[in-house]
């Protein structure tokens, strides 16, 4: 009895015991300034040592400190000395104290001044990067960037947190779970535009209009920098550009059979019904994805109401129970009759697939399909990416970038990353592999392939249309509304109870029909 | 009698933590679900405005997609249930006769038939899929297609999962007409039907679940007395008899356990239809697991997801309770 007694008793200790939280502290690396100094007309580094230590050249530690506080908080010290002689008026200062100076003194040689020293060893710790880009040349894209970034900050583990899957959604939901634990990556990867509406930018995300600026703001299109506005902040800093309007074309089949690309509705279903004669796949198309269809349609609907009539239904100006969007729907309904039956088993690059290996004509998707061509090892002499029938002259824009939690665990990694991917050289080398054209204009496009050339031609004269169902152009409750209605419609075909769902959805979104 | 005290408090002691921790962790976010169904939460940041039963309404009556695709469900839940119950039950008992005809290796062949269960439904979902992606006309068949070219069987192409065709009554037919003419026109509704994708849905999950079923069986079977089936063959009966009228009698609580047990399944199911076929043509194979999971961190609408979760568990209780309260009562009666 007495052994039982002890035993429980124990057990309830254990129990106890494993319910106290561990207390962990936190080691703080803030850096120690025992003062802070704004630099006032007539001031120099020497008279400052002078005051704080008695000491004319102790001006040393005062440059050092400055720059490891402005690495630890760029905010309260903006700025860097990169030459002792040059201070200006304004500037905030870090004051080590007398025995950090000695001790910075005694390590430092001026006739041989250490870089690292005076300017810091500052990148260490993590940079997640948090982003669903996890296979085939989108992955081949960031990592040449991560690659740039491990180069620049070497100190700095880096962290692909890819999350692969549902389009996208198995990403989302488990960034959205994270910002709302207050435990968000370092950044994250989201589309321009109205999708980060759903993340609540103004209480998770930190502004960063300033990096965007700095970094490419001078070469960046202005249809980009509006989508990248959303309550007079920019939340997203960009890193390509992709086109979602483009028809994939496997230029043998058409020649051996004496079509040329078709460029409006009527000739594809000429081309179509040519090829269809011939047992050949005219047109292929995933759906395991769920975007497959949708996208495909927002095609179609693009061309059938003209880039006007897009920024229309967008904004309400254009009601979805036009007779126009009536017109689209049975347009999309024709061309399914030329796809591959065994949509609903294949992904959109599997669907791809069967173009570049010469199993089906034609493809309409996103230039995303560029990278899998390039993948396959085919040039310009085997396939084209030309604009889907009847968009020429619209850019079907989606826009891949990174945001910036306000909680992100580093945010000075993540500060760096984030001006790294403004930069030409981490651009070039992520949209040479991912297929996309930077979102800066002055990319050097010899080094791209002949689609990436015309893509980046072809976006300076076209209008830019945000694209629907990657959540640039409506928010992302509607857009989920308007892929699944498509993918409805994909299936049974019925126009009227389409459009019925549509102008709905258009409703509940807010949008007046 | 001091010690008996003693334990009495040791005892509820030991069980304390469990039921703090499922007070808090299965009624205590029960309770949250229900709550925030009722709010307006629909970005990452939650959003406590009380609404009624706006969600509510607006999944059940809306004019909405979001209405239609739940219907859906509802729908591709009845059919996917009743032909799953079916095949496993029928599968399972058969195959636990058969291992209870003391056959040779029975050991073996009882692992083989139960190893599928241990498959977790993710591997099940990615292997059907290959198995049963039908290729199409002009590239070929593929899969179990191709298969059943190698057979002799090339007729037979069924697109699987692929294929978007719902069977339901139809308006134009006989029976169509005649329940639209007493007044039942609304069960003359693809809503009323079943797709064909679910058919390839419940081939994966019976092929899962067949074996787990004829364990069940197998124990009940096992547990039935010699001398009643020794009784009957002394009175004559045959083994169809003994099968009718002694088997199936007495493993009725098995058949309950069974059935509750497949349907929680059912209801819940999510795993195998994402990574078998997704939602499918015109959401032919979703369900209402995947619509909640995509109305929460799709279309980012957590008040409306949460509304879909209690209307599920409301389904999910409509189950298992009155198997609770069976099991109950017949614990108590023991």
């Amino acid at each position: 009895m007495k052994q039982s007694k002890f035993l429980y008793a124990l057990i309830a200790l254990a129990m106890l015991l494993a319910i106290v939280p561990a207390a962990s502290a936190a080691p703080n690396t803030a850096v120690a300034c025992t003062d802070t100094h704004t630099v006032v007309a007539g001031d120099t580094l020497s008279l400052l040592a002078d005051k704080a230590y008695g000491n004319v050249k102790a001006y040393w530690p005062i440059m050092a400190y400055t720059n490891y506080a402005n690495l630890d908080d760029a905010k309260k010290y903006p700025n860097k000395i990169t030459n002792p002689d040059v201070i200006d008026v304004g500037w905030v200062l870090c004051i080590p104290s007398q025995a950090d100076a000695t001790a910075f003194l005694a390590k430092f040689d001026p006739t041989k001044p250490n870089v690292g020293l005076l300017f810091g060893t500052p990148s260490s710790g993590q940079l997640q990067v948090g982003n669903w880009w996890t296979s085939g040349g989108e992955f081949a894209g960031i990592n040449g960037v991560y690659d740039l970034y491990k180069k620049a900050y070497p100190g700095v583990e880096l962290i692909h947190a890819g999350i692969a899957g549902g389009g996208g959604v198995n990403f989302q939901a488990s960034n959205i779970t994270k910002l709302q634990a207050g435990d968000p990556f370092d950044v994250f990867m989201l589309h321009a535009g109205k999708e980060v509406i759903q993340y609540d930018p103004e209480k998770y995300l930190t502004p960063v209009e300033d990096i965007v600026e700095a970094g490419e703001g001078s070469v960046m299109p202005d249809d980009l920098k509006k989508l990248l506005t959303y309550k007079g902040h920019m939340w997203t800093v960009p890193l390509n550009i992709h086109r979602g309007n483009v028809l994939w074309v496997n230029k043998k089949i058409l020649a051996d059979n004496g079509l040329t690309a078709p460029t409006t509705f009527d000739e594809f279903f000429t081309v179509a019904d040519a090829l269809k004669a011939k047992g050949i796949i005219p047109l292929a198309m995933g759906g395991a994805n769920k975007f497959e269809g949708p996208q495909t349609f927002e095609v179609v609907l693009l061309g059938t109401v003209g880039p006007d009539g897009m920024l229309g239904l967008h904004d309400g100006t254009m009601k979805f129970s036009d007779p126009k969007v009536t017109e689209a729907l049975n347009t999309y309904k024709k061309m399914l009759t030329y796809t591959n039956q065994d949509r609903d088993s294949l992904s959109w690059d599997q669907a791809t697939k069967l173009v570049i290996e010469g199993k089906a004509a034609m493809n309409i998707m996103g230039d995303w399909a560029d990278g899998e061509f390039v993948h396959a090892k085919k040039t310009a002499a085997d396939y084209e990416g030309i604009p889907a029938p009847n968009n020429k002259g619209s850019f079907l824009l989606v826009s891949d970038g990174f945001g910036f939690p306000i909680k992100a665990p580093n945010p000075e990694n993540a500060r760096n990353w984030l001006k790294l991917i403004t930069g030409k050289e981490a651009q070039e080398v992520f949209n040479i592999n991912k297929g996309s054209i930077c979102s800066r204009t002055d990319c050097d496009y010899s080094k791209f392939d002949d689609y990436l050339k015309s893509s980046a031609a072809d976006f300076k004269v076209s209008r830019v249309i945000p694209i629907i169902v990657h959540g640039s152009a409506i928010d992302p409750a509607w857009k989920t509304a308007f892929t699944d209605i498509v993918i409805k419609f994909t299936a049974d075909g019925d126009v009227a109870a389409a459009q019925a769902a549509l102008v709905q959805a258009a409703k509940d979104a807010g949008v007046a029909q | 009698m001091k010690g008996k005290g003693w334990e009495r408090w040791a005892a509820v002691l030991m069980v304390l933590p469990s039921i703090i921790l499922i007070a808090i962790f299965v009624y205590g976010f029960i309770s949250w679900t229900g709550y925030v169904s009722l709010t307006k939460w629909a970005s990452t940041a939650p959003d406590y405005t009380f609404v009624g039963l706006a969600n509510y309404q607006r999944i059940l009556f809306g004019a909405g997609i979001e209405t239609q695709r739940f219907y859906i469900d509802i729908r591709n839940f009845v059919g996917f249930t009743s032909l799953f119950l079916f095949s496993c039950i029928v599968l399972g008992f058969g195959l636990a006769l058969l291992i209870d005809s003391r056959i040779r290796g029975e050991s073996f062949f009882r692992s083989v038939f139960l190893l599928p269960f241990a498959i977790s439904f993710i591997v099940t979902g990615v292997v059907w899929r290959w198995l049963l992606t039908p290729g199409t006309p002009e590239l070929g068949s593929t899969g179990v297609n191709k298969l059943f070219e190698y057979i002799g069987l090339g007729f037979f192409k069924p697109r699987w999962f692929t294929d978007p065709t719902v069977f339901y009554i139809a308006d134009n037919t006989a029976l169509g007409g005649f329940l639209n003419q007493i007044g039942l026109s609304f069960v003359t509704n693809p809503n009323w039907g079943i797709s064909v994708g679910t058919f390839s849905l419940v081939l994966a999950a019976t092929w899962q679940l067949s074996g787990y079923v004829m364990a069940l069986y197998l124990a009940g079977m096992r547990s039935i007395p010699h001398e009643l089936r020794e009784a009957a063959r002394v009175d004559g009966a045959n083994e169809y008899q003994i099968v009718r009228y002694i088997y199936i009698p007495l493993l009725t609580p098995i058949t309950l356990s069974v059935v509750i047990i497949l349907s929680s399944i059912s209801l819940k199911l999510y795993d195998l239809s994402v990574s078998m076929t997704g939602v499918g043509p015109g959401f032919a194979t979703d369900t209402l697991a995947f619509n909640m999971f995509e109305t929460t961190f799709k279309a980012t609408r957590f008040a409306q997801g949460a509304a879909i979760a209690v209307i599920l568990l409301v389904l999910v209780s409509v189950l298992i309770i009155p198997y609770l309260r069976y099991s109950l009562r017949s614990e108590t009666t023991q």
